[in-house]
């Protein structure tokens, strides 16, 4: 896998406000998420509790509830925030340019 | 046909059925769900607080007013149905708020949840912090034997356990022996599968608090010399235990085993709305496995969303309890017996396991 390579995910616009997408790039998969005031965040896409797509999950201000057991995270940083989650989320750098998103992986 | 002499299995989480199940790949496998578009789900999925409020106030309420009819009744005959009104106020929708606010979906803020949750916890006599993770387990494998710490009775089933559940007679020492191994530090076996090291020591503080409690209601009842302060906190427990143990059969009872899909192994029910308060539409209970975020003043509307994709709910309690008791009675002597329902011309099809390992010795019934 490349390090510090931007790639290029989805259009800004893809995403609609407090939402998150699933991004698969190679042999991974991402969230992609954009919280209410417009941010754009990057996330490892599966949950660290169980392999469950965090894409399918719900955006409630700057936090992820994962699908499967409600497990919290913090979007920004990743923190584990509710079990049964306890491990932190991946998280990547992400930019907006030209009305495309990338996020450094 | 297939045999009807199905082995006896081990249905412990700590038997050799867990290993197997891993071999199968049943154990946190992926699930079939019901095709629903992204902007309804979300929408489905949305936190209020106003209907758990409101609910909440309804039920502290009615359980002010149903105990201090039963305080008045105390040394009458009328004590009877009294206590027992109360009872099953406390301990129905004990059940009900301590798994919605297990879930954090009751609420829209999380304390509330947390706050509801180790009230309806401690009501029900279930250690939170345990059956938060058992519960979890429970969603991920669901009906997996040897993965699932929540499945209520083998095959063929135990009857003994079914009626003593109606008092609690069953669980109910169980988990009162767990508070005691955990207000000493330590955990069960089984827990050790599924609850993190990170989280023992919450365990711990947990347990303490309850049996903290549990002796002040004991001092109050020696305080006082009689037993009416455990009737209101404690006892409710047991001798409310009925409609909780009526409803928990309707959920899993009389299904398959070892399948990836809710629509084989989870019963969704019709109940009137009374049923429903008590029970927190917990009545939709395929919808919930399949999707449990969604939180449950949303749930009848997710099986509208959902009802052209699986088999026809069962029509009202006494229909579901009728189809769970005739299928148990028939596991007796038959344990590979299991029901199932037709799905409607719009469905897709049954997802029975992973394909090349189906249980070929299950003898499935149509209704
Ligand atoms: S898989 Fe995400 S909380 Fe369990």
């Amino acid at each position: 896998m490349r390090t510090g390579t931007w790639i290029e995910a989805c259009a800004a616009d893809a995403i609609e406000a407090e939402d998150v997408i699933r991004f698969d790039f190679e042999d991974r998969t991402y969230a992609i998420y954009r919280t209410e005031n417009g941010d754009y965040y990057a996330t490892d896409g599966y949950c660290t509790h169980e392999k469950i797509h965090l894409s399918n999950g719900l955006v409630m201000g700057s936090v992820i509830e994962c699908p499967k057991h409600n497990g919290r995270f913090d979007i920004p940083t990743g923190k584990a925030k509710r079990a049964p989650v306890c491990v932190d989320l991946k998280t990547y750098p992400v930019k907006v340019e030209a009305g495309k998103v990338y996020i450094q992986a | 046909m297939a045999s009807t002499d199905r082995r006896k299995r081990d249905y412990s989480i700590t038997g050799p059925e867990n290993q197997r199940a891993q071999e199968r790949g049943l154990a946190a496998a992926e699930w079939y769900t019901c095709p629903i578009p992204r902007q309804r789900m979300k929408e489905l999925m949305k936190r209020k607080n106003g209907p758990a409020i409101r609910d909440t106030l309804i039920w502290f309420g009615s359980l002010l007013i149903l105990g201090y009819l039963a305080y008045l009744s105390w040394g009458t005959w009328w004590a009877v149905p009294a206590f027992l009104a109360y009872g099953i106020l406390y301990a129905t929708p004990g059940d009900s708020r301590w798994h919605e606010c297990g879930h954090g979906t009751a609420f829209k803020t999380p304390w509330m949840n947390e706050v509801v949750y180790q009230i309806a916890s401690f009501m029900v006599l279930r250690s939170a912090t345990p059956w938060r993770w058992s519960h979890a387990r429970h969603h991920t494998d669901t009906i997996i034997v040897g993965r699932d710490p929540e499945i209520i009775t083998e095959r063929p089933p135990v009857w003994k356990i079914l009626l003593m559940q109606i008092f609690h007679l069953y669980g109910g020492p169980i988990e009162l022996k767990r508070f005691a191994l955990h207000t000493f530090g330590k955990l069960e076996e089984q827990e050790r599968d599924y609850i993190p090291a990170s989280e023992h020591r919450k365990v711990f503080r947990e347990a303490r608090i309850y049996m903290l409690i549990l002796l002040a209601v004991v001092a109050a009842c020696i305080y006082a010399g009689s037993i009416l302060p455990a009737m209101f906190v404690f006892f409710p427990s047991f001798y409310g235990g009925i409609v909780v143990i009526t409803f928990g059969i309707t959920q899993h009872l009389g299904l398959y085993e070892d399948v990836l899909d809710h629509r084989l192994n989870t019963r969704t029910v019709y109940m009137n709305p009374v049923l429903r308060f008590l029970y927190w539409n917990m009545n939709y209970h395929v919808e919930h496995h399949m999707f449990p975020m969604v939180p449950y003043h949303a749930l009848p509307k997710l099986h509208e969303e959902m009802k052209a994709d699986c088999p026809a709910a069962r029509r009202g309690l006494f229909a579901a309890l009728k189809e769970v008791i005739t299928a148990l009675r028939k596991q007796k002597h038959d344990p590979a017996y299991v029901v199932e329902k037709p799905l409607p011309a719009t469905a897709r099809p049954y997802v029975r396991g992973v394909p090349q390992q189906q249980d070929t010795s299950l003898r499935s019934e149509v209704l």
